[in-house]
Parts: structure tokens; sequence; C-alpha cells
């Protein structure tokens, strides 16, 4: 039988459906199971037989006895356990299906990813199946096509949606790493030489500053926000621009209560929504209006901060009546910030012009994206969508699975350098060999390697030849 | 047998052609060596010494699988010394200086009394082939010579040009002339041929040199032989000597860098950046107001020194100058000048695994001419492509080391699959599985694969096995021996500045700490001191490293995975879907015999390989896939 280590995906495509799909394949599938799963009939994963479903928690907490606290639980979930060999792959499968949320499936996934799964690259439960002789062998060219096409996806979303941000960022922690490499190699493989001898206490702080990088790009990488919180999109315009109409067209749900009297909406609206296969979470603020009372001016003050902190504006205007002073000072607030400009009531009689909208932006006349919409008539708003698809994610339509896949990989490779960094630290605090110390090194630069897929051996050599006259 | 055909010719008597031949022959090959000149048989011709980061473990493999270097080494000693001992087992490396021409002799009488080895003095001018199989040599001399297998191991004499200043003129080495037609013969046969260069150091006049006020660089006082036939040094043990470049010497270098071939243009060949010329090192490093110089001596009968470090191909002038600004060889006489050399090498990515070149079916390619530098790295390819010729005459399967087994085998993957850009030197740092690929485990690692070759003799494999048996002894021992938490055995742990035991406590959990060696042990317990220091290094390295040998043990494991899956010879890449083209092309050109080694070029995506491994499974079903 083909043995690999465990992988796991989300099945389902995001943030479509009410139940989301998580599947988990290999050897160490149904150990992870037991990990995270409390069953309510109390059986372990292990004991029970195959192709049988069970409910209950999905939680971070391993020990059961603590079974009362509910901080821990993720989620509610049906989990299906189907034994080696009769499974789609052939190996040990467990399917979870939880709630179809974009969190909780999120979530669920790093748990397992942090028990020791690895993301499954794409067309991998595919290739397995075939490996194990669970396909046909006609399938096995559409398996190649499978393999190549999904990655030059993710490939393409990898370089584009995040425009080569997130690769120099990655470069340049490897720089770091590589130069510490540099020097406790060449002092291994040079003892001879006038090497200036590395102290520990020096690699251990030049450690903690590359462990920071690595924490900081986790935190802050557009993958991770999209992941955790969903690409934030507000929607801010004055008063009465339709704004909340918007949101419910584009939710196509009654939420928001809207009236036409002006600054009805107080407070922030927030909605998931699914857009192309990108999940976003999406915020209706109070319109802005010189301030008439307390509780709208307090409404605004959430809109300035909601606006701090949306990655997308949707600023909306209203076609059919000039604009004003709102209009001016709304857009001063967003300079600085990516925003589309949506022109709303498309459907009524225009008074604005495009020359009126570029004064709006003195210091980039015409170099705005505008979508005309009428959000009650539902006119546009596929192409508003498009839009604010490819402000993110680049051209091509993009396929949700691997999205997420390519993504969550990003991110579990970092993890995984991280982890190896600290166990670097702790080596040299033990005051272990260097040679210790660089087997953890590596692990956290091949890590970062899975992700720009470059070899750094080469590199190590290559830099103690420049950096250290070497060599008798 | 017909009395003039041979079962393999080795053409060249270096590093890699000692050992090839010896090891045909010790398999039981008729075998014939061709040299150009037999008296140079051996000849070092850079530095006196062996071994070295990287290279001491190559020397160890070769000497364990029964090859001849270390124990020519070991017999030659005139300074052992243990580099790294106070750094981690996985980077101690063995170095010793020796006597070159006792050296040299005795690589000739040990050739000149193997059995089934005739020696020939001439000179090979082509490489007969038929068919695209070699099929034997023709000779000046002699003319043609049948043989079933060739290998050349022709060093730097393909097309060798020597430099000295802007003087140069062909030749092998200083002294022996180029083998030019060789090298021509190669590019007819369609061979990509490139060109490096290497040099080195003016030799020095010891009565000349000034040791009053350089600093002695002595032999460790205990001597850790190569080969574990050997009993103990037979010579005298001698020092070296350090001595500094000082600004002045800078200033001569600068002042006549035009005259210097390597920066006037006339050398074009790639140099080797970790043995550079003291020009290179001037050149790019001009912030170094110094370098060292050792000075190795060449010999217990000659007064010849070699001043490692000012390795130079600049003109005889100014070299006399260049070694008197040296504080301690102001009045120093230059017998043989420094020089330095292109020649010819073949790209190594046209080699399999077993160094047989893919173009000409029963010819194999070992040394400096795969484009590798360095003593060591030549006779590890001698010594394998000697062993798998022979195993072709003898139709068996080829003998292959991968990355996890030996330092041969990254040196050999790391040639035919990425090739090189410059002369190829080893380093522990190329080696991903160091920690379990260490130069005190040689044997352990692959003694019983040279005694299955017939290349290790009944009575030493009995040895080891004692040996092998010993070890796994002491490590149960360890495990099972408890010592009690007594007040005397609390007393001693209180005295080495250890946690004191509450309860009975293994004699393996207490070598666990960092802080007790295995001589501890031996004031703790009686049969301690019956092991001995070979013995009880192996069972200290694996019980205070356990956790980071097994880590290894897991990532070989892994490793192993595309390693086991074999590419058939006769796949067309460029039938296989969904590759890209660039991909095709190139793993058409490399050739790669196995899933891992496809993996490890460069460019070819782990989605490559995926596609690659799935291919092979429809295509080529085979039984162990199934199997569970």
């Amino acid at each position: 039988m083909y043995r690999e280590d465990t992988i796991a995906a989300i099945s389902t495509p995001i943030g479509i459906g009410a139940i989301g799909v998580i599947r988990l394949s290999g050897g160490k599938a149904i150990k992870i199971a037991d990990q995270i799963f409390r069953s309510k009939s109390k059986r372990r994963m292990s004991k029970v037989p195959s192709h049988t479903v069970h409910i209950g928690y999905i939680t971070t907490e391993e020990k059961r006895s603590s079974s009362k606290k509910k901080d821990d639980v993720i989620d509610e979930v049906l989990l299906t356990v189907m034994r080696a060999p009769n499974s789609y792959t052939g190996e040990d499968v467990v399917e979870i299906s939880c709630h179809g949320s974009m969190v909780s499936l999120n979530n669920i996934l790093s748990l397992i990813l942090k028990k020791g799964a690895k993301a499954a690259p794409p067309g991998e439960f595919t290739k397995r199946a075939f490996l194990n002789g669970r396909l046909d062998l006609v399938q096995a060219e559409a398996v190649c096509d499978i393999i190549s096409a999904k990655t030059a996806t993710s490939l393409h979303i990898a370089v584009n949606q995040l425009n080569g941000q997130l690769s120099s960022r990655i470069n340049n922690i490897r720089d770091k790493l590589i130069n510490i490499l540099t020097h406790i190699e060449a002092s291994l493989d040079y003892p001879e030489e006038d090497i200036p001898s590395l102290r520990k206490d020096k690699v251990i702080k030049e450690i903690n500053r590359i462990s920071c990088l690595v924490e900081e790009l986790l935190d802050t990488s557009l993958s991770g926000m999209i992941f955790r919180e969903g690409l934030s999109v507000a929607i801010v315009g004055k008063a009465n621009v339709g704004k909340s109409t918007l949101l419910n067209t584009l939710l196509q749900d009654d939420k928001a209560i809207v009236t036409s009297i002006a600054g009805t909406t107080r407070d922030i609206i927030e909605e998931w929504i699914n857009i192309e296969g990108v999940p976003v979470k999406i915020m209706d603020t109070a319109g802005f209006k010189g301030a008439r009372d307390e509780i709208e001016d307090l409404g605004i003050q959430r809109s300035k901060k909601a606006i701090g902190n949306a990655d997308l504006i949707l600023f909306v205007i209203d076609l059919s009546v000039p604009l004003n002073k709102d209009d001016e000072d709304i857009a001063e607030i967003i300079a600085g910030k990516r925003y589309i400009v949506v022109g709303n009531k498309n459907d009524l009689k225009g008074v604005v012009k495009k020359s009126n909208i570029d004064k709006l932006f003195p210091l980039s006349p015409g170099r705005y994206s505008l979508v005309k919409i009428s959000a009650l008539k539902r006119r546009g708003i596929k192409q508003l969508q498009h839009s604010i698809r490819r402000l993110f994610t680049g051209k091509d339509r993009v396929h949700t699975e691997s999205v997420l896949v390519t993504n969550l990989r990003h991110k579990d490779a970092l993890r995984r350098a991280g982890e190896t960094l600290v166990a670097a630290k702790k080596s040299c605090e033990n005051n272990d060999f260097y040679e210790f110390v660089v087997l953890e090194l590596r692990m956290s630069l091949n890590s970062l390697g899975e992700i720009t897929g470059e070899v750094s051996n080469e590199d190590i050599l290559n830099d103690i030849f420049s950096k250290f006259c070497v060599g008798k | 047998m017909k009395k003039d055909i041979y079962d393999v010719i080795v053409v060249g008597g270096g590093h890699a052609g000692i050992e090839a031949s010896s090891a045909c022959a010790s398999m039981g090959l008729k075998t014939l060596l061709v040299s150009m000149n037999i008296d140079n048989i051996g000849q070092m011709s850079c530095n006196p010494a062996v071994g070295g980061l990287g290279k001491s473990q190559l020397v160890k493999e070769v000497d364990a699988l029964g090859g001849l270097m270390g124990e020519l080494t070991d017999r030659n000693c005139i300074q052992y010394r243990k580099l790294n001992s106070s750094k981690g087992p996985a980077v101690q490396a063995s170095r010793v200086q020796v006597d070159m021409r006792r050296y040299q002799k005795s690589a000739q009488h040990t050739l000149e009394n193997t059995k089934n080895l005739d020696i020939k003095q001439d000179i090979v001018e082509r490489i007969i082939v038929k068919g695209k199989k070699a099929c034997g040599i023709k000779t000046r001399i002699r003319g043609e010579i049948k043989a079933k297998m060739v290998v050349l191991t022709p060093g730097t004499f393909l097309h060798g040009l020597l430099h000295i200043g802007l003087k140069h003129f062909p030749g092998g080495r200083l002294g022996d002339a180029s083998s030019d037609k060789l090298s021509d013969n190669l590019t007819e046969f369609g061979f990509k041929i490139g060109r490096f260069k290497t040099g080195t150091t003016p030799r020095l006049d010891g009565r000349t040199i000034n040791f009053n006020i350089l600093k002695p660089q002595y032999p460790d006082k205990e001597f850790v032989p190569f080969s574990s036939n050997t009993t103990g040094l037979k010579l005298e043990q001698v020092p070296c000597y350090i001595a500094h470049t000082t600004p002045k010497t800078h200033r001569i270098i600068r002042d006549n860098l035009d005259r210097s071939p390597l920066f006037s243009g006339v050398i074009t060949g790639t140099g080797v950046r970790y043995c550079p010329s003291i020009e290179d090192k001037i050149v790019k490093f001009p912030e170094r107001e110094s370098h060292h110089v050792f000075l190795e001596p060449e010999g217990l009968d000659t007064n010849l020194y070699y001043p490692n470090g000012i390795s130079t191909s600049l003109p005889y002038d100014v070299q006399i100058d260049m070694v008197h600004s040296i504080k301690g060889l102001e009045d120093a006489r230059i017998v043989k000048p420094g020089y330095g050399i292109e020649h010819d090498y073949v790209d190594p990515t046209q080699l399999k695994v077993t160094l047989e070149t893919k173009l000409i079916e029963n010819l194999f390619l070992a040394g400096q001419i795969n484009g590798t530098t360095g003593y060591e790295e030549a006779a590890a390819q001698g010594f394998m492509a000697g062993i798998n010729a022979a195993l072709k005459v003898k139709e068996r399967k080829p003998f292959i080391l991968n990355r996890a087994q030996a330092y041969i085998g990254v040196l050999i993957d790391d040639l035919i699959t990425k090739g090189t850009k410059e002369p190829y030197r080893m380093f522990t740092s190329r080696a991903e599985y160091r920690l379990i690929l260490r130069e005190d485990n040689a044997d352990l690692r692959l003694r019983k694969f040279g005694y299955e070759l017939g290349l290790v003799r009944k009575n030493d494999y009995r040895k080891f096995k004692a040996r092998e048996k010993a070890i796994a002894d002491e490590m149960n021992r360890l495990k099972k021996v408890k010592l009690k938490p007594t007040r005397r055995i609390n007393k001693k742990l209180g005295s080495w500045k250890t946690s004191l035991i509450k309860e009975a406590v293994s004699l393996e959990y207490l070598l666990k700490r960092p802080e007790i060696s295995y001589d501890h042990l031996r004031l703790l317990d009686k049969e301690a001191k019956k092991v001995t220091n070979e013995i009880s290094y192996q069972v200290e390295i694996n019980v205070k490293y356990q956790g980071y040998i097994k880590r290894q043990e897991k990532e070989i494991e892994r490793f192993k995975r595309t390693e086991r899956i074999k590419i058939p010879s006769n796949l067309d890449f460029s039938e296989v879907p969904s590759l890209s083209k660039e991909i095709k092309e190139k793993l058409n050109r490399l050739k790669p015999f196995n899933l891992g080694q496809a993996s490890r070029i460069s460019g070819v995506t782990p989605a490559a390989i995926s596609i690659l491994m799935v291919y092979i499974k429809k295509n080529y079903r085979t039984r162990r896939t199934n199997r569970k």
C-alpha cells in the first residue's frame, strides 16, 4: 500500500451551503479525530466500526473529563469514519460535516493541521485513490490533468492574489535564515579559517528576530486575514444613497432596516457573503451627514473606525442628486484606502457626471474604479461583485477549493517554520552543538521553501564563499 | 579467455585510478592499469594531506568498503589531527599530513602486488567504440588493447594547460605531458566538455625557512586511524607551521595583477571558490589584512615545504617577492614555482549513477574528469566506478549508495543530478543526513556491502561483526543496569554537579544527561571500565543524540519513498501528459533513474513528481506497490 502523511482539506466550496465537509485521509486520520472530537455517545473513534456516523463536538480541549466547559467547543458536527481499504482514497478516511461558515470550517481545519495532518496539495486525494488502486486505470490521465490544472490555478493565485508581497516577505525571512546558517556552516566546515566565532546569545537574538517576522506574516498575510476574518468590505456613503439596499441586494436577504428616512442605519451591520468564491465580511455603516444628534454622531464615529479596518471601501454615491459636502468629506476620509466608487440609482435620471466625481478625488482624477448600479433594480450587481473580487484575486475566475488549499498550505508551512525556529532557539539555549541547531534552522528554511519553491543548500554554500575568505 | 583481452582497463594512475584498478582486480577480474608514467602513480599533485571536513568521511567510507586510501594514508601519516574536536560528532573530521613520496611508493607497491592486475606504461590515444559500446583502447606504443569495460581517470591531464604568469604551456602537471588526443576523442563521441581551472603553490626549501619565529602546529596526542586494519603509527610525527601574509604581500600582488593570467583574461576556466588562489583572495576580500599560510612538510626525507594558502599563477619573479614578504619566509628559496592549470572536464550530468556514461556503454569516468577537486573525491569515484565496471562484467546488479547511506552517495548524486559549475569539493553541509553519516560509523554503515562485494576479507569482516555486536550489547546493558540511589552514588553525582537520583535509574538514563560522559559511568560501574574507547564512543553518541538520530532516521524514511520508485530507463518523458515542455526536456536530458533523483533536478516541481508517479504506476505496474 502506498503510504504517505495524513492529509486534510475542506472538500466543499467556501461560503456556499449550510454545511461544509472536511476530509482527512491517511494513517493518522482516526487518531486525529479522537484528539479533536468528543462524541455524545462518549465512544472513541478508534473503537467504532467502519462506515458509521457519529454526532458530537469538535473541541480544542483534549481531556474529555472537562467536557462541561463550553468555551473550547468549536462546532457541533457529524463525523463519519471509513477504514482502509474501503474508502475513497483506500486509506483511513474521516469526514467531518460541520456548519458551513468559513470561520468554523477554517478553525476546524487549523486544529487538524496542528494535530499533525498536512494541508492536502491539489489533487492529492484523487492521486492517493489512484495509487491505492481505488480508481480505474483509465482515469489516470485525468488525474494528471487535475493535478496540473489545479496547481496552475493555485500557483496563479499565489502569485497574483498576494501581489508578490508574500513571496518578497518570505524571501526576506529566508535571506536572514540563510545568513545565520551560512555563518554556522562556515564555522563547521572551515575550522581552520579565521571565521569570527558565533556567540550563542547572538544567534538566539537573531532567531528571535526571524521568529517575529514569521509571526507577523502569519498574522497579517492577506490569506490569514481572509480565512480568519474574511475579506472585510465597508459600504460607506452619505445618508440615503442606498447603502442598506445595496447590502441587501448583495445579501439577497432583508437584514438591515431599509426606509427612506435618512439616517436609519445607526449601527454597523455585518454580514458574511460569498463573492465569486471569496468569503467577504461586508459592513454597512451609518450615513454621513452633518451630525444632528448624539446617536448619529456616535454612528459616524463607528463608521470611521470601520473604514479604518476595512480592506476595501464601497463608496456609494447617489447619481440622481448633485454631490455635496458630505460626499467630499467621505472622499477625503477614504483617500489612501482601497476603494470602489459605486454610482447608485442608475435607474433614475442622472445628474452626476464623471467630471463631478473626478473633483472628489483631486489627487487621483480618473484613477478610481467606478461601477454604476441600481441596487433597487439589481442592475450592475454582477459587475460590482466582479470588481470586488478582481481587486483581490486577479483576473481569472478562482476555483474555490484551490483558493483555500493554497493559502492554508502557506499558512501551514509558515506555522511549521515558526515552530522549528522555536525549537532552534531552545536547542541554542540548551547549549547543543551547532549541527543540531542547524537541523532545526534547515527545517524552517525548507518549510519556507515550500511556499516559494526554492532550494536552499546551494544558497548557503554560495553565501559562504561570498562572505568568507575560506579555503587554503 | 584470450590473453590480450582484459575485463577492465583503467586509464590513469591517480587516486581514482588506484582505487578503480584495485577494486576490479580484487573482485577477481583481469585488470589493466595504463599510466603515462608509472613512476608517478599515486602522486599527490597538490598538498601533502588527506582528510578534512567532508573528505575524511569519504576516506572512511572507501575504507569500510574495502578500498585503499585509508590504509595508504595511515601508513604514511606524519601528523594526525582531529578537526572540530570541540564540536559535535557529525562535524568532526580526521586530517592527516602524509609523507608524499612514501605514500606514492606504498600505492605503487600495493598495486604491483595486487593479483589479477597488470600495469603498463603507455599513452592512451583513443577509446575503441563499436556500436556505442566501448571495447578497448588504442595506445601510442602497443596499439589496440581490448577490454569489456574501460574506466577513464585522467585527472587534470585532458588538454592540460599550465600557467606561470603570462607564460603558458601544455602539461598535465608540472613535469608531465598533457593528454590531448583522448580529450578530442571524447568530443568526437559527442560529450559536452567544459573547462576548469585549479592551481598550486610554490614549494619551498625548508632549510631557508625561519621556523624559530613561526607558530608550530603539533599533532594530536591520540591517533585515530582511517582504516580498521591499521594498528598504529609507523612514522615519526612532525609539526606544521603557521605563517601570515602581510600588507606588503598584498601590495606586491595588487601591483602585479596585470601579469596574472587569472585577472588579465588569459585563463578562462572556472576556478575553485573554496580553494582560491592568493590573488583571488586579495581581490575579493580587500578588507582582509592578512591570510593564513600553513607550512606543511612534504615528507620526512625531504626539505620541501608546501605553503598552503598561497596557491598562485603569478609570474615567477612576483612569486619570489611575495614569498619573501611573509614573516619567517624572508630568505625562503622557491624550489618549484606555483602554477595554475586549466583542464577539460566532462559535464557529469552525462553519467549514470554507476558513473558509466549515458552516451557510450561500458565506458566509466571518475575523478577530476567529472569536475571534482580533491584526492578523496577522486578516490571515492574511482572506487565506485571500478566496482560497477566489475559488476557489469559479472552481469550483477550495480552497487549504488544513496544520499542517506554515504557521503559517496551525496557526491555522486550531486554530480549526476545537478552537474557542477565549478570544481566540486565535499563539505559536511552538502549532506542533509550528516548526523547519521559520520566518520566514526562508516564501517557500521557500509562494511557489510564491502563484504558482499568481495572487497572485505572474511577475517576483517568477522572483526567488524564483533565490534558491531559489542556496541549493541553495551547499548542493551546500559538500558538494563540500574543504579540505586545509595549515598556513595549520589556523592559522586553531586561532585559532578549533576542532579542526584531518588530512585533506581538506568546507566543509559544517566548518560543522556549532557554533563555526564561515558568516562563518568566508568567511575560508577565496574563493567563499564572493561569497555574499550572505540565501543564506548559509539555507545555514547547513540545514547546522547538518540532524539536527533531518530529524527534523521524518520526523514530518511520519507526520502526513501520516492527513492524506491524506479524510473524505467526507456521512459520517454515527452510522452508523459501534463508535464511542461521545459520539465520534459530536462528530464529527457538527465534521465533520472528514480523519482527521488528526478525531484532533486532544479526546476522539477512537486506537481511534476506527482504526475510522474501516476504515469509510472499506470504504465509500468510493479509488484511492490500492490503489496500491502
